[in-house]
């Protein structure tokens, strides 16, 4: 039997805050994030990319980072667009979506730039 | 034209058996799986099974001359082999519409499977599948919400859900059991669950339980940024008690609550089904006593048609059993109940046990859960099995990891991300389990401690209750 490990998540610490899918694993590569479009394109979902500072981030309603991209297939324009939302709101977390309008629902949702705690 | 009266005893096909019947979109069809008594024939059997089951009764009666019965009458229209048997045949079934109360599945299933189950000519009857046409699936209540709107109010996207049953079962202090609920959501699951016998007893009443574990969620929620539930079960012993229960967990801001469907009475889950809607409570359903109906493979009702049975009468969420755990459950058969729960419309599929196209019009899924006996190494398969829309209950794959229920539901946590991730990157999970699993243990020490305790564990059990399918 291992040593018992305590378990490190604090109300304190804003560092234990999770932001859904993903969140228990390590921030993902680019080339990670690129497979992780290319689901949602397989799918025929509509990419949408929404950011918000980390202490708002329970909030149903994240900003919205222009226009959901209807029917953009193109992987290397939704990336661009991730990465520009990123660079115009540092510090934000940023999270990429799949619209499914045939559910009405999001096929996916991850965030994919982590932003600083607070 | 009229007939003129003549009493005594006629045989059923002769009124009950038209091969030649064409359906009606409005029909109710029920497939019947059926082994007579020796000597009957089948054509009999099955026409009798059609009259027991709706207008007929053992002899003539001069008020059958008061209506038309050719108008209400159940027709047995087809009968089948069953693969694999050499006893037993299918009976197909058509019964009109105006044989039923509106948005009443109590009504249908009091004809279905009522005083026909214990006719003698019969040595036993299963109710394979049943055919609800789009009228009567219109009239009837359905989830609560539904996996799309469940979805939005806890936001959660892209990935099975997670939860947990408390264990022990029964014996722990409304304290400590919230304890324990508190580890589990802290720890990354979005749900736990009280058990389906727990209600109210001596050592933990119910309205303790309640403030306790609404303490848990609060705090997990506020440590992890996350929505967080635990299925509060109102299932008690009168409808006064199941109601104030369900209040009091609206009244402390809980999002979920649970019900025994077939154990608080199908009425009675109808009309709590309705408040739920009524109150934005989502609607856990547990399904005790299911297999004393669903498991043996002659006699009873199959679960595809009891987990139709309640998508009509409403639940959020439904056990469905997990394919690879410690209960019953033949995967291609499971498959087939996944889907009546959860899809618009769901095709014939002999090979999954679905005897008829099912139209479901605009009511919404439910979620299937997969609970008993599954841990981390089963991840994989689960994921791949289930897909998306899903729970996946983790009980003593959560609450027996060596460090605990925090280690224990991060350990789920990471390993389904794991999985999820690696299957939207195109990899085959079930054959790169093991890889994805070690890899992601790689950043998660309580994943890989989970992963050396559970190695060895596997259940193996032939499964009882199988698809009839050809064995000679």
């Amino acid at each position: 039997m291992s040593k018992v490990q305590d378990y490190n998540s604090r109300l304190s610490d804003p560092a234990s805050r999770k932001m859904g899918t993903f969140s228990y694993l390590p921030e993902m590569t680019k080339a990670q994030i690129r497979s992780q479009v290319e689901w949602i394109v397989k799918h025929g979902w509509n990419p949408a990319i929404e950011h918000t500072e980390p202490q708002f981030a329970t909030s149903n309603y994240w900003y919205m980072w222009k226009l959901p991209m209807f029917g953009e297939t193109d992987v290397d324009a939704i990336l661009a667009e991730l990465e520009a939302c990123h660079k115009a709101n540092p510090g934000n977390h940023v999270r990429l979506l799949g619209y499914n309008n045939f559910t009405q629902s999001q096929g996916a949702n991850m965030v994919v730039y982590r932003g600083k705690p607070v | 034209m009229s007939k003129s009266y003549k009493a005594g005893v006629k045989e059923y096909r002769s009124t009950y058996w038209e091969p030649d019947y064409k359906m009606k979109e409005t029909d109710v069809l029920a497939v019947f799986k059926v082994i007579p008594q020796p000597g009957v024939p089948r054509e009999e059997a099955a026409a009798a099974v059609a009259a027991e089951s709706s207008t007929g009764t053992w002899t003539t009666v001069w008020t059958d001359l008061l209506t038309d019965l050719d108008y209400y009458k159940g027709r047995a229209y087809a009968i089948e082999d069953v693969p694999g048997s050499d006893d037993a045949f299918y009976a197909f079934v058509a019964y009109p519409a105006d044989l039923f109360e509106e948005g009443s599945v109590v009504n249908v299933f009091t004809s279905l499977v009522g005083n026909v189950f214990g006719f003698k000519a019969v040595r036993s009857l299963r109710l394979e599948d049943v055919r609800f046409p789009i009228w009567f699936v219109k009239t009837c209540f359905g989830p609560p919400h539904g996996i799309n709107v469940e979805r939005d109010k806890l936001d959660k996207y892209g990935r099975p859900l997670l939860g947990c049953t408390i264990k022990p079962k029964l014996g722990l202090s409304a304290k400590n059991y919230g304890r324990a609920v508190y580890e589990c959501l802290r720890g990354g699951l979005d749900f736990t669950k009280d058990d389906e016998n727990v209600n109210s007893q001596p050592f933990m009443r119910w309205r303790d339980r309640f403030d306790f574990c609404q303490e848990a969620i609060e705090k997990s929620e506020a440590e992890t940024g996350e929505r967080k539930g635990h299925y509060m079960n109102v299932t008690a012993p009168t409808m006064e008690e199941v109601y104030k229960r369900a209040e009091y967990a609206k009244e402390i801001g809980t999002p979920i609550i649970m019900s025994d469907y077939l154990t608080l009475g199908w009425a009675a889950h109808n009309s709590l089904s309705k408040w739920c809607r009524d109150n934005g409570m989502l609607l856990h359903v547990h399904r005790a006593m299911h297999a004393v109906l669903d498991r043996n493979p002659n006699h009873g009702i199959n679960f595809r048609v009891l987990a139709k049975l309640l998508r009509l009468l409403g639940g959020d969420h439904l056990h469905s059993g997990t394919v690879v755990g410690k209960l019953e459950g033949d995967r291609e058969a499971t498959l087939g109940w996944i889907d009546l729960m959860r899809d618009s419309f769901v095709k014939e599929d002999r090979s999954r046990g679905i005897f008829f196209d099912q139209d479901w019009g605009s009511m919404p899924g439910v979620f299937p859960v997969a609970s008993g006996g599954i841990h981390v190494w089963h991840m994989p398969a689960l994921v791949s099995i289930f897909g998306n829309d899903s729970v996946l209950q983790f009980g003593g794959g959560t609450l027996g990891h060596p460090w605990g229920n925090a280690a224990g539901a991060a350990a789920n946590r990471v390993a389904l991300e794991a999985c999820v991730q690696a299957r939207n990157e195109g990899r085959p999970l079930e054959k790169e389990g093991k890889e994805i699993l070690t890899k992601a243990a790689e950043h998660s020490p309580e994943l890989k401690i989970a992963m050396e305790t559970w190695k060895e564990i596997k259940f193996e059990f032939d499964t009882v209750d199988k698809l009839d399918v050809q064995h000679r």
